[in-house]
C-alpha cells in the first residue's frame, strides 16, 4: 500500500468514528467496501488507457484533509447569489456542508423534494429512497475518485420530484469552496447528489460548484440521477471553481423508458478538471441530450471522459461538446459510444468541436464507438483547429473588423452549446458567463 | 421604369464613373487567372459578366471583395466613395475587406460560408451596426433593428424563423443564396458584385433575386451580376453586358450580347479572341 493511500485510510478511521459513526448500517457497509476499493486502485497514472492525457499526479501529491464545512462568518447571500445561475430555489453548501441559512428549497412545491442529503439518510421512506438509489448508479467499484467520494459520502444534495409532478423553476444545487487553508493544509470536499425524477415527473436543476476566493483546494464529486418513465430531466452542470483547485467528478445517469435527459455540462474553472460522465440509456424510447462546452486559458486542464451506454432499442443520443483553449490551455474529449446487443434502431449522433487561439494551446479528441448491434445509425465526427479563415473573411467581407469577427466566431462555439438549453433565465446567466470568459463576443 | 424619374433629379451622382479596373492581373496559388482585366462602372448601370467556366469571373468578384488568396500582380482598381470623383478615387486594392465593405462594396458569395453558433439576426445586426459605426450613424438596438429588418424579409419571402437560425447552417442552396439577397437588402451597398447568385436557383427564386436588385438600383449606385447564364438577364436589364474568356474581357455590349450567347455559346469568341 502506497503512503497516500494511507493518508486517506487514517483519514477515514478519524471520518468514521466521528459524526459518520452514527449513520445506518447499509451506509456504513457501502463506505467501508468504497474505501477498501479505492486502496486497491489507488490514483490512476497516466499509463492507464483512460487518463493518458491527464496527470492526477498534482492531487496525489498534495495532503488534502478533509472539509468540516463552513467556518463564521457565514458568506454573505449576495455572494451566493453572485454565482447562482437561476432564479428559483436554492440547496446551498459550504465546504462540503449543507447551510440551512443559504438555502431557500424548502416546501418548493407538493411531491417535490429538495435539501440535504444527510438530514434525508435513514429518515423513513425518504430514507428507503435514498437506500434504493445512493451509490447504486455510480460506478465507484471501477473509478478511484468515485471510491473515494462514496467512502466519504456525508452530505450533498438530495432531489426527489415524485411521479407525474412537474416543476417549471429550476431547483438549484450550490456547492461553494470558500478555499480557506486549515491549519493542517489544503481541504478536500466530497460532495454527493442524488437526483431522482419519478415516473412522469418533470424537472429543471442545476449543479453549481464554484468558489468565493481564491487557494488550493479539491472538489471530488458525484451525481447520481434516476430519470424514471416517460420523467424529462433538463440537468445543468456549471464548473467554475477556483483558478487554483482541482475538481474530479463524476455524473452518473439513469433513465427509463421513453424517458428525456438533457444534461449540458460547462466547465470554465479549476486548474485541473476531470468530469466522467457515464449515461445509461436502460428503456426503450429514451432519449439523451449530452451537451457540453469548456472555456479554459491560462494553463488549465480539463479533461471529460464521457460513456453513452444504449442498453435497450430505440433510443437515441445527441452528443456535442465544443471547446474554446486559450493560452496554453489543454482541453481532453473522449467520446465513448456504447450499443449494446439487441439495442436496434439506436439513433446516436456525437461531436466534438474544438476551437485553438493560440499556438499552444492544445485539444486531444477520441470517439470511441463499440456497436453490438446491426440496425442503428451512429456518426461521429471531431474537429481541432484555429479560426477558420473562410469564416473570417465571410464576416469582414460584411464590414466587421478582424478582431470583432474573431470575437463572434468564438462566441459561435460557447453560443453553439447554450442554444440547446430549454431554461431561459439559466441559459441567459449561462451567457452572461460565457460572454465574460470570452471578453465580449 | 420607377427608377428614371429619380434618375433624372439625381444627375449629381448618376452616370458618374463608380468603379475603374485597370489591366487587372491576379493569381491564386501562383496560377495566373486574370490577364489584363479592364472595367469601367458608372453609377446607375447594371453590368452582368458573363462568361465560360475557369474564365476568372469568380476571382475578379473575390478580388474586388479582397479575398485574402488571391494575389494580385499587376493593374489598378479605383473606387470612388461618396462625394469624390474619379482622380480622387481611392485605391481598392489598398483597402483591408472591411473597408471595402464599409466603403458600400458588397460581394454575393457563390458559395455563402456557414457560422455555428451565430444567428442570423446577431450576424446582420452586427455587419449593418459595424458600417454605421464606421460612417457615424448611431448603431441600431436589437429590436429597432429587428423592425427594420421586417420588410426586407417580405421582400425576399421569408419569415422570421429565418433570423433566429445559425448563418448559414443547414441552409439549403437556395436558402444561402436568398440569404445573400437579404444581406444585400439590408446593407444597402453602392457597389454591389453578385457571384452566380442565381445558379442553382428554380425560377422563383432567381426573379426574387432580380425583383430585389431592381429595388435597390439608383442613380447612385450599381450593380455587377456575375452569371453563368442569360436567365437572370430576361428580369433584370443590363446596361452592358462583358465576356469575360481566359482572365480578359474579350467583349462588351448591350444587352443583346448576352442573347447572342445564349444562342451560340461562348465557343465562338474564344476564336475571335486567339484570332485577335
Amino acid at each position: 500500500m502506497t503512503a497516500v493511500a494511507d493518508r486517506y485510510l487514517a483519514d477515514f478511521k478519524t471520518f468514521s468514528s466521528n459524526g459518520a459513526g452514527s449513520a445506518p448500517s447499509w451506509l456504513k457497509e457501502i463506505r467501508e467496501r468504497a474505501m477498501a476499493r479505492f486502496v486497491e486502485l489507488g490514483f490512476p497514472t497516466t499509463k492507464q488507457e483512460e487518463w493518458r492525457f491527464t496527470s492526477v499526479a498534482p492531487i496525489a501529491g498534495t495532503a488534502f484533509t478533509l472539509a468540516h464545512g463552513p467556518r463564521s462568518p457565514l458568506p454573505a447571500s449576495a455572494e451566493v447569489e453572485r454565482v447562482a445561475l437561476g432564479a428559483g430555489p436554492r440547496v446551498v453548501f459550504v465546504d462540503g456542508r449543507y447551510v440551512a441559512q443559504l438555502s431557500t428549497a424548502t416546501n418548493v412545491l407538493a411531491g417535490v423534494r429538495a435539501g440535504s442529503l444527510a438530514g434525508v439518510i435513514g429518515a423513513g421512506p425518504i430514507g428507503d429512497l435514498v437506500r434504493e438509489h445512493l451509490a447504486r448508479h455510480a460506478r465507484w467499484e471501477e473509478s478511484a475518485f468515485a471510491a473515494l467520494n462514496t467512502a466519504f459520502v456525508a452530505d450533498g444534495a438530495f432531489v426527489h420530484v415524485a411521479a407525474g409532478v412537474s416543476l417549471d423553476r429550476p431547483l438549484e444545487v450550490v456547492y461553494l469552496s470558500t478555499g480557506h487553508v486549515g491549519l493542517e493544509g489544503p481541504v478536500v470536499s466530497h460532495p454527493r447528489t442524488l437526483i431522482v425524477v419519478d415516473r412522469g415527473a418533470q424537472a429543471a436543476v442545476v449543479e453549481t460548484y464554484a468558489a468565493l476566493a481564491g487557494g488550493v483546494y479539491w472538489t471530488n464529486a458525484v451525481t447520481e440521477a434516476v430519470v424514471g418513465e416517460g420523467a424529462r430531466l433538463e440537468l445543468f452542470r456549471v464548473q467554475r471553481e477556483g483558478p487554483e483547485s482541482f475538481q474530479v467528478a463524476t455524473t452518473h445517469s439513469r433513465q427509463e423508458r421513453d424517458s428525456y435527459l438533457a444534461l449540458h455540462v460547462v466547465a470554465v474553472g479549476a486548474a485541473l478538471a476531470r468530469h466522467d460522465v457515464s449515461t445509461v440509456l436502460d428503456g426503450a424510447g429514451a432519449e439523451l441530450i449530452l451537451n457540453g462546452l469548456y472555456l479554459l486559458s491560462g494553463a488549465q486542464h480539463a479533461d471529460h471522459h464521457t460513456v453513452i451506454d444504449h442498453a435497450q432499442p430505440h433510443c437515441a443520443s445527441h452528443e456535442f461538446f465544443n471547446g474554446v483553449l486559450a493560452e496554453r490551455a489543454h482541453g481532453v474529449f473522449t467520446g465513448r459510444i456504447i450499443v449494446r446487443p439487441g439495442a436496434q434502431r439506436t439513433d446516436s449522433k456525437q461531436t466534438n468541436n474544438n476551437l485553438l487561439l493560440s499556438t499552444e494551446a492544445r485539444a486531444d479528441s477520441q470517439p470511441q464507438l463499440e456497436i453490438y448491434a446491426d440496425d442503428v445509425k451512429c456518426t461521429h465526427g471531431s474537429t481541432v483547429g484555429p479560426i477558420d479563415q473562410n469564416q473570417l473573411y465571410y464576416l469582414r467581407s460584411r464590414g466587421l473588423s478582424p478582431e470583432a469577427a474573431r470575437s463572434i466566431l468564438t462566441y459561435g462555439f460557447g453560443a453553439e452549446i447554450l442554444d440547446r438549453m430549454r431554461h431561459p433565465d439559466v441559459r441567459a446567466r449561462l451567457d452572461r458567463l460565457v460572454r465574460e470568459r470570452l471578453g465580449g463576443g | 421604369m420607377t427608377g428614371r424619374g429619380k434618375r433624372e433629379t439625381l444627375k449629381d451622382s448618376a452616370g458618374k464613373v463608380l468603379l475603374e479596373v485597370q489591366n487587372l492581373h491576379a493569381t491564386v496559388e501562383g496560377r495566373e487567372i486574370l490577364r489584363g482585366v479592364d472595367l469601367t462602372v458608372r453609377a446607375g448601370e447594371v453590368h452582368a459578366i458573363m462568361g465560360p467556366n475557369g474564365s476568372g469571373k469568380s476571382t475578379l468578384a473575390q478580388v474586388l471583395a479582397g479575398h485574402p488568396a488571391y494575389v494580385v500582380t499587376a493593374g489598378h482598381v479605383l473606387y470612388v466613395t461618396a462625394g469624390h470623383v474619379l482622380y480622387e478615387g481611392k485605391d481598392l486594392l489598398a483597402m483591408a475587406p472591411e473597408e471595402r465593405a464599409r466603403e458600400g462594396v458588397f460581394l454575393a458569395f457563390q458559395y455563402p460560408v456557414a457560422i455555428r453558433g451565430i444567428t442570423n439576426a446577431y450576424f446582420l445586426r452586427a455587419a449593418v451596426n459595424a458600417i454605421r459605426k464606421y460612417r457615424g450613424v448611431e448603431e441600431l438596438g436589437p429590436v429597432e433593428f429587428m423592425d427594420a429588418l421586417e420588410e426586407k424579409l417580405k421582400v425576399i419571402g421569408w419569415d422570421s424563423s429565418y433570423l433566429s437560425r445559425p448563418v448559414n447552417e443547414g441552409f439549403s442552396g437556395g436558402e444561402k443564396k436568398r440569404n445573400e439577397i437579404l444581406q444585400l437588402a439590408v446593407l444597402d451597398p453602392k457597389l454591389a458584385i453578385l457571384d452566380e447568385t442565381d445558379s442553382g436557383l428554380d425560377i422563383d427564386a432567381v426573379k426574387t433575386v432580380a425583383q430585389t436588385v431592381d429595388k435597390l438600383r439608383r442613380p447612385d449606385n450599381a450593380t455587377v451580376l456575375v452569371t453563368h447564364y442569360n436567365r437572370i438577364l430576361t428580369h433584370i436589364e443590363p446596361d452592358v453586358v462583358h465576356v469575360l474568356a481566359g482572365g480578359r474581357i474579350v467583349k462588351s455590349g448591350g444587352k443583346e450580347l448576352a442573347l447572342e450567347l445564349e444562342e451560340k455559346g461562348y465557343d465562338w469568341l474564344r476564336e475571335e479572341a486567339t484570332v485577335a
